[in-house]
């Protein structure tokens, strides 16, 4: 057993990088909860988020942390237009050809951007990439505490939105009664790209809360996606409130993983987390809802 | 205020309506009534725009709004609270009511919810509910309730009545005449045709897809085919 002086500092990173999973992952399971697909292209998508922020900080100075007032709205206009001019239209209302659609996007947005930025693994520099701070003795990078301060914020903003907001009711109710919907004058189609845009916002978030401790390269988005299934799957799919503790669940699992397997095998706990829910527990630890 | 002429409908290849005529007038309660399949719903769909007409002319207010979006048609007043209420199960019933507004009606809101609740107090108690664990009768509250946040100028309720038990069901219509007598102009589709004639002005049976018979409710109630076919006597 490791000392509390190991243990609290890999928890506490565990915590932060928690908090960015349950973001992407909140993006995932909006999207599932609303519109019964599973967006394959979420991890592509988070990778173009990555890029923005990227070339915004390379190109013109952009700081990440400024670009969180340009890429989320980019990314949610992205999103609603995706929704809206190619799952739609290619899907034909069957889920079944919306996931090909979702997966084919993937696909064509990795290779091209394999094809334009090649395979090279980029990072930004900014001035407090390496500043640090002191929370129970444990010392953490603070782009990973503001990551993570960022990442509750941002769910607490979507948690407002749903829960307070006619937007946000309508998506609630079109995710369970279709025609009651049409029938009080909610666009269904409008409605629906805001929720898949929202969904992509998120990841826009994210992009800009991650890059100052991480990196971008056209795959950055697998390893990610797959935790992020985990967690919906985990937290139950649909539900906010089990992607949140989900995330942070699957992030300290990971980072004590990384602990006493080393890190190469960090990751190992995750999947029998994964496995272990799907024989248990299938509808997640909070159900199903929205 | 609504002037249905040679109406057809259906789905797929199917004709479901062969050509209906009706109208109703501003403050009327008229009886839509039939058998079961005869195409009642299908009809209340078309004039809400959720199926969409293949032919002949719907006029709401003067203006043709046949094939507008559901949306559009809300605007205009035109509301229909459907066949099995189709509440929204994971809401509570005053995000239920709020969302009744989503379209029309949001600028008075706060006053129509406490209109909607002086007439269903039921619903006040239940507020913070999640409407798919009410009782089949409080979710057919809650669905004309929600649809009476909209303002509506013709509200079509579509078997209103049924699954309740008989002394709901007699509340059921003692409120649809009293919103009428509010002013409302309503269109119920309906299969319980004594209820229905009591507090309707006209009725118009179908058949088929077609109007088989109209008139006067009065009047009507003492036709002998309407007799025979409908309340089983000789
Ligand atoms: N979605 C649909 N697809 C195909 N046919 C349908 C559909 N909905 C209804 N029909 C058919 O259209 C006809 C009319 O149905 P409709 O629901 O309008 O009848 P109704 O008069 O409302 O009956 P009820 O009193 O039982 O509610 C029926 O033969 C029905 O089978
Ligand atoms: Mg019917």
């Amino acid at each position: 057993m490791p000392d509390l002086a190991i243990l609290i500092p890999s928890v506490l990173n565990g915590l932060t990088t928690g908090a960015l999973y349950a973001l992407v992952a909140l993006g995932l399971t909006l999207i599932y909860g609303v519109l019964h697909i599973i967006n394959f292209a979420h991890g592509a998508l988070l990778m173009i988020g990555l890029y923005a922020v990227y070339f915004l900080n390379v190109q013109f100075g952009v700081d990440p942390y400024v670009s969180l007032l340009i890429v989320p709205p980019l990314m949610f206009a992205l999103g609603y237009a995706l929704q809206r001019g190619i799952i739609t239209r290619a899907g034909h209302g069957r889920d079944e050809n919306i996931l090909l659609v979702t997966l084919g996007l993937s696909i064509v947005i990795e290779n091209l951007s394999l094809f334009v930025f090649k395979s090279d693994t980029r990072v930004i520099d900014t001035p407090y990439s390496f500043e640090v701070v002191e929370i129970l003795g444990a010392f953490l990078p603070l782009p990973k505490v503001i990551a993570f301060v960022g990442a509750f914020v941002t769910a607490g903003i979507l948690w407002v939105l749903m829960s307070r907001t006619d937007l946000g009711k309508a998506i609630r109710a079109l995710a369970k009664e279709r025609k009651g919907a049409k029938l009080v004058g909610i666009n269904t189609e409008h409605v629906y790209a805001m929720s898949f845009g929202l969904g992509i916002a998120c990841l826009g978030v994210a992009a800009c809360l991650l890059l100052p401790s991480y990196y971008v390269s056209p795959q950055v988005g697998h390893g990610f996606v797959l935790i992020a299934f985990t967690i919906v799957v985990l937290g139950g799919m649909g539900s906010f409130v089990g992607a949140l503790i989900g995330g942070l669940i699957i992030g300290v699992v990971e980072a004590l993983g990384g602990l006493f397997l080393g890190e190469s095998l960090g990751q190992i706990g995750i999947f029998v987390i994964f496995i272990l829910v799907l024989i248990f527990r299938p509808t997640g630890l909070l159900g199903h809802k929205v | 205020m609504l002037e249905v002429t040679s109406l057809r409908s259906g789905y797929g290849a199917v004709e479901v309506l062969r050509g209906i005529d009706l109208d109703i007038e501003a403050g009327e309660i008229v009886a839509l009534l039939g058998s079961n399949g005869v195409g009642k719903t299908t009809f209340s769909s078309v004039l809400s725009g959720l199926i969409r007409p293949w032919s002949g002319t719907i006029r709401f207010k003067g203006e043709e709004i046949q094939g507008l979006s559901e949306q559009a048609i809300v605007d205009r007043g035109l509301i229909h609270v459907p066949e099995g209420r189709h509440v929204f199960p994971n809401l509570s019933v005053r995000e239920n009511l709020e969302l009744g507004s989503y379209r029309r009606g949001r600028a008075n809101r706060a006053r129509n919810l406490d209109h909607v609740v002086d007439i269903f107090p039921r619903l006040k108690e239940r507020f913070a509910q999640k409407a798919g664990t009410l009782s089949g009768g409080e979710q057919q509250m809650l669905a004309i309730g929600r649809g009476m946040m909209a303002e509506p100028e013709l509200l079509i309720l579509d078997e209103p009545s049924i699954g309740l038990s008989p002394l709901l069901v007699e509340e059921m219509f003692d409120l649809i005449q009293r919103l009428n007598s509010d002013g409302l102009t309503i269109l119920l589709v309906e299969q319980n045709v004594l209820q229905s004639m009591e507090i309707a002005a006209r009725a118009f049976v179908m058949e088929n897809g077609e109007i088989r018979l109209s008139g006067v409710a009065s009047v009507l109630m003492d036709d002998p085919e309407l007799q025979r076919s409908y309340l089983g006597l000789a």
